[in-house]
């Protein structure tokens, strides 16, 4: 071991003294771990992987299907003899045909050269919180007890279940103040729209439907909220920023009228900063007769800390997975907790999950209900894993949840804004909770290098490139990290090492930058104009052959 | 707690050699400072009442076992209920492919570091526009009943139209799930629900019935084949083209799995197709396996202009013969233009969409074809054999795939009482038929599926005559 590497183990990444300023460190720490920093000298793994499509050998195969036993055919005779003339498929489907290994082979590959969150620290996808859902949780999940079950057996055989989904219903009323839960929606989204659509039946109920039909938005809060209440019916009023990056109260003030469905909002917003007037807020609406919902996708930074209901909001929403850790799984299936104030209770989407004595049931007699949202019961893996979690934490582990996701945040912060080129609009003086939206317009101002290149960048060095921020872009060149408790000290220095390292380049040699990814699974993407071109776009491998291959 | 400070396995930084650093890099005594930006009338001050933690994963896994241990799966009791979520095999590869951390873990990163689930995500779409027979496939969401209220609203706006046709057949709560959508008459911007006869012999819609109700202000006529209610709809090609000549889409409800041996809806005229792609590779979850896809015809940019789900293309890289994957058109949706786009899109079920990825590579035509025949001859055979029981009729159509009416009006018992005392024998029944279509009387929707051989069949029938006698 040369002396060098000795002294950076020895120093080591907590060992700093304190007297070194933010800008010190991150400098020391955007090198390479052999010259005593924390950046990874990554490779990202590249198999030149065919599409499946293209790997086809006529007459392999995957599986064999259980064939018609003698005795059934001589009953009933062939399979074809029963499918009415003009519903026989002639052509059969031009599908891969691959034997086992091969197929199985070829995902694993693909697997690889997807970084995900369980490999690549995923600290950069603000509103998503990217936690870590524990691996008990998938062994639970997959268990044939959860796996192999059948929504409309009879509640008898699924008790365990229904107990499940019961108290999770009832801690989650309790960590948002609220009286009453459904589970059903597939997710954030969808609790969302869930929202929508029982303020609808709400006001229908009082008779002012059309006349209501104005729900109350904030840019910075997720589109789902401005989306969904159009869906419903309504039309969206979208509140903008006052110079503090606070929803314009006064804004607010001159929006409501007797057309006034209510709000929907975010609160603390994509921004990270915490609206401490929210309740002033919520009574505009209500004093305008209309309802307030909060958005809480990501609450991780409030569990135990603040409730939606003691703000005064009837109605909120949890993403299980996000604060209560299911995994992303490539984007779902998620679960979306929607839950109401006593008042609203009467609509939620059937059924519901009641006990009674020991025995848990499906309550679909809720004559008042919207009906459904999603089909059958909704997806209850997530439930399963929230409950898990839940209960592996307690009422102080949730709660620690809350004060390290603030913490790191605002360590992340320090480092961060030690780095030339990145600026946090708004609120000065005043700490974000959860995640914090920065800027590099500097960055792109003084060298050319925006948001979108760092992003590409950042992926060299074994890190999940970082979400920007929903349109529109109302913070110039933005980007949204949220580090949730799940990361370490040494992972936020890591991290914050990466950006400093892409700052340093831009400033040295912006091509640097410009030119990345340099290390990716694949090189730099081309053929652009068929993101947006009818003539290019390819959504299948047959479109692709039939508009591409053809033409050359 | 306990004054030694606990350190969770999943919170790292609850070490206080950390915690300690970090808030005197910040020059903090405690987080309290920072909530200081919660004003005090808004800060929760108790104890969150929920149970004391289960420290030790060792507990927890037991814990949770007595709880699920109090289910009962379709490994332990024969099922035939499907009506929607069906007890199809899973290969084994399917999960070993889906509970890779890699694609388990995932999110929303980009094409450079999350490659593999951009193809895993193109080679879904390709595979099932194969068996679909069309080439635009968006990326999949919730389920059947949320896609077909899409596809509705899709053909009203493509359409500038407000009435959708829609099979009597169709499951209540799919259609409940696309009223929501759809939104109630009291709202302006509401699409209009409008069910078409079938024939009560076999279950097809009523092609008079749907000249008669077709005008000049319909968007779309939705059929299903197979319907809810198990028969295939041989007059689809029919349907599409009586659609056409009043200037409507015809969008096709089909379950993918049957496309092995069933005509695609793109080979019969359908604009649109949505359905669920639960049968392809996923376990049924108690519904959680549920995921609904929208696939449309692409020699017209309006279809993909419309598409409320996020669309996939195949792009390339400056390395020859490279491809890559990316998000097309993204403008168009919430995340681009917020209450402006179309619908919402949100985390759905992208992993879904990998299995049956995966389940479509494995099977291949062959298999597709296979489990068709099996299906087909297994259905009727166990509707042979039902039928042969004292009282019990076979309902609707002699042309199923893997689902049929099983009437018990001649038993003198309900098919609530049925399903009860099968349960004593490990048995789950149809679906009770009789609260959705009171006009087939005491009927159950019976699912029989490649799960389920001629012994399995055979226990069905042999409990159900003794229940009913």
């Amino acid at each position: 071991m040369n002396s060098r590497r000795r002294q950076a183990i020895e120093r080591g990444s907590g060992g700093a003294p304190l007297r070194e300023t933010a800008q010190q460190k991150v400098t020391r720490l955007a090198r390479l771990r052999r010259d005593g920093g924390v950046l990874r000298d990554y490779r990202a793994p590249h198999w030149d992987e065919p599409l499946i499509m293209e790997m086809s050998t006529a007459g392999e195969r995957g599986i064999v299907v259980p064939p018609v036993e003698d005795a059934v055919h001589e009953a009933v005779g062939d399979a074809a003899g029963y499918i009415p003339a003009g519903a026989r498929r002639r052509e059969a489907p031009a599908l891969p045909e691959l034997a086992q290994h091969q197929v199985l082979r070829h995902y694993l590959r693909l697997s690889q050269e997807t970084l995900g969150m369980d490999l690549g620290s995923d600290i950069g996808e603000g509103t998503c919180t990217m936690k870590y859902s524990p691996k008990v949780h998938e062994e639970l999940v997959r268990h044939h007890k959860a796996a192999d079950l059948h929504p409309l057996q009879d509640e008898d055989t699924l008790q365990g279940l229904l107990e499940i989904v019961y108290e999770c219903g009832e801690y989650l009323k309790e960590i948002s103040g609220m009286d009453a839960i459904t589970l059903q929606p597939g997710g954030g989204s969808h609790a969302v729209f869930t929202n929508a659509c029982v303020m609808r039946a709400y006001f229908a109920a009082r008779g002012e439907l059309p006349q209501r039909n104005e729900m109350i938005t904030t840019i910075f809060s997720h589109p789902c909220d401005a989306a969904t209440p159009m869906v419903a019916g309504f039309k969206v009023v979208t509140v903008m920023p006052d110079h503090n990056g606070y929803p314009d109260l006064e804004a607010v003030k001159a929006a409501v009228s007797e057309r006034t469905v209510g709000c929907m909002i975010t609160n603390p917003e994509d921004t990270g900063i915490y609206n401490p007037r929210i309740d002033e807020y919520v009574k505009v609406i209500h004093d305008a007769g209309g309802l307030c919902f909060t958005d809480q996708a990501n609450a991780n930074g409030i569990l135990g800390i603040a409730r939606a209901r003691d703000a005064g909001f009837d109605a909120c929403h949890f993403n299980l997975h996000k604060t209560f850790s299911s995994p992303h799984g490539c984007e779902g299936p998620a679960t979306g907790a929607y839950l109401v104030c006593d008042e609203l209770a009467k609509y939620l989407p059937v059924p519901l999950v009641t006990k009674a004595g020991d025995k848990f049931h499906l309550d679909y007699d809720r004559p008042e209900s919207i009906g459904k949202v999603r089909g059958f019961l909704g997806n209850w893996m997530g439930v399963i894993r929230a409950y898990a979690w839940i209960r592996s934490l307690g009422p102080d582990g949730l709660r620690e949840v809350a004060e390290i996701s603030v913490l790191n945040n605002n360590y992340l912060d320090r480092l961060l804004m030690a780095i030339r080129g990145v600026s946090r609009p708004y609120a000065e003086g005043h700490r974000r909770l959860d995640q914090v939206r920065y800027s590099l317009a500097t960055l792109k101002e003084e060298t050319g290098v925006g948001t979108e290149d760092v992003h590409d960048r950042m992926v060299d060095f074994g890190v999940q490139s970082y979400w920007m921020s929903h349109h529109p872009w109302v913070v110039p060149e933005p980007f949204t990290p949220e580090p949730c408790e799940t990361y370490s000290k040494a992972d936020l220095d890591e991290w914050a090492a990466v950006i400093k390292r892409v700052s340093d380049e831009a400033y040295a040699d912006p091509a640097i930058v410009k030119q990345a990814p340099h290390d990716s699974s694949i090189a730099k993407m081309a053929r652009l104009e068929a993101l947006e071109e009818p003539k290019q776009w390819a959504f299948t491998w047959r479109a692709y052959q039939r508009k591409i291959k053809e033409e050359r | 707690m306990t004054s030694k400070p606990f350190i969770h396995p999943y919170i790292p930084n609850a070490a206080p050699v950390s915690k300690q650093a970090m808030l005197a890099e910040l020059g903090l005594e405690s987080v309290e400072e920072i909530y200081a930006e919660i004003p005090e009338r808004l800060r929760f001050r108790g104890r969150l009442n929920i149970p004391e933690p289960i420290l030790a994963e060792c507990d927890l896994e037991r814990h949770m076992m007595e709880l699920l241990n109090r289910n009962v799966s379709s490994q332990e009791y024969l099922n035939f209920c499907g009506a929607g979520c069906w007890q199809h095999y899973v290969p084994a590869i399917v999960d070993e492919v889906i509970n890779r951390a890699e694609f388990l873990s995932a999110y929303c990163g980009g094409p450079y570091s999350d490659l593999g689930k951009y193809q895993a995500r193109f080679e879904f779409n390709s595979q099932l526009g194969e068996l679909l027979d069309l080439d635009g496939v968006a990326n999949p969401i919730y389920d059947w009943g949320d896609v077909a209220g899409r596809s509705f609203r899709m053909a009203g706006r493509i359409t500038g139209r407000k009435r959708v046709l829609v099979p009597r057949t169709m499951s209540s709560m799919r259609l409940a799930e696309a009223r929501t959508l759809c939104q109630p008459q009291v709202m302006p911007t509401h699409i209009d629900l409008e069910a078409v006869d079938y024939d009560p012999l076999t279950g097809r819609m009523d092609l008079e019935d749907l000249e008669r109700r077709l005008a000049d202000d319909v968007a779309a006529v939705y059929y299903e084949s197979p319907g809810y209610l198990g028969f295939i709809e041989s007059g689809a090609a029919q349907i599409a083209k009586i659609a056409h000549q009043h200037g409507a889409l015809a969008i096709a409800g089909v379950d993918p799995v049957t496309l092995g041996v069933l005509t695609p809806p793109g080979a019969l005229g359908a604009d649109i197709a949505c359905g669920d792609i639960q049968p392809l590779g996923m376990h049924m979850h108690a519904g959680g396996g549920c995921s609904g896809f929208i696939a449309f015809r692409d020699d017209d940019p309006v279809f993909a202009s419309e598409c409320p789900l996020e669309l996939y293309t195949l792009l390339e890289t400056e390395v020859a013969g490279e491809y890559a994957v990316a998000e097309a058109i993204a403008e168009r949706t919430s995340y681009g233009l917020r209450d402006q786009g179309k619908d919402w899109v949100g985390t759905a079920s992208g992993l879904w969409t990998i299995a049956a990825a995966v389940y479509m590579a494995v099977m291949g035509p062959q298999g597709f074809r296979e489990l068709g025949e099996t299906c087909i001859a297994r259905a009727h055979y166990a509707a042979l054999r039902l039928g042969e029981l004292p009282g019990v009729e076979i309902g609707l159509s002699p042309a199923f795939f893997k689902e049929f009416v099983v009437n018990f009006d001649g038993t003198g018992k309900t098919v609530a009482a049925i399903n009860k005392a099968l349960l004593g024998k490990g048995v789950f029944g149809g679906k009770d038929l009789s609260g959705e279509f009171p006009e087939l009387g005491q009927s159950a929707l019976c699912c029989v599926t490649e799960c389920h051989g001629q012994a399995q069949i055979d226990r069905l029938v042999t409990s159900v005559k003794e229940v009913v006698a």
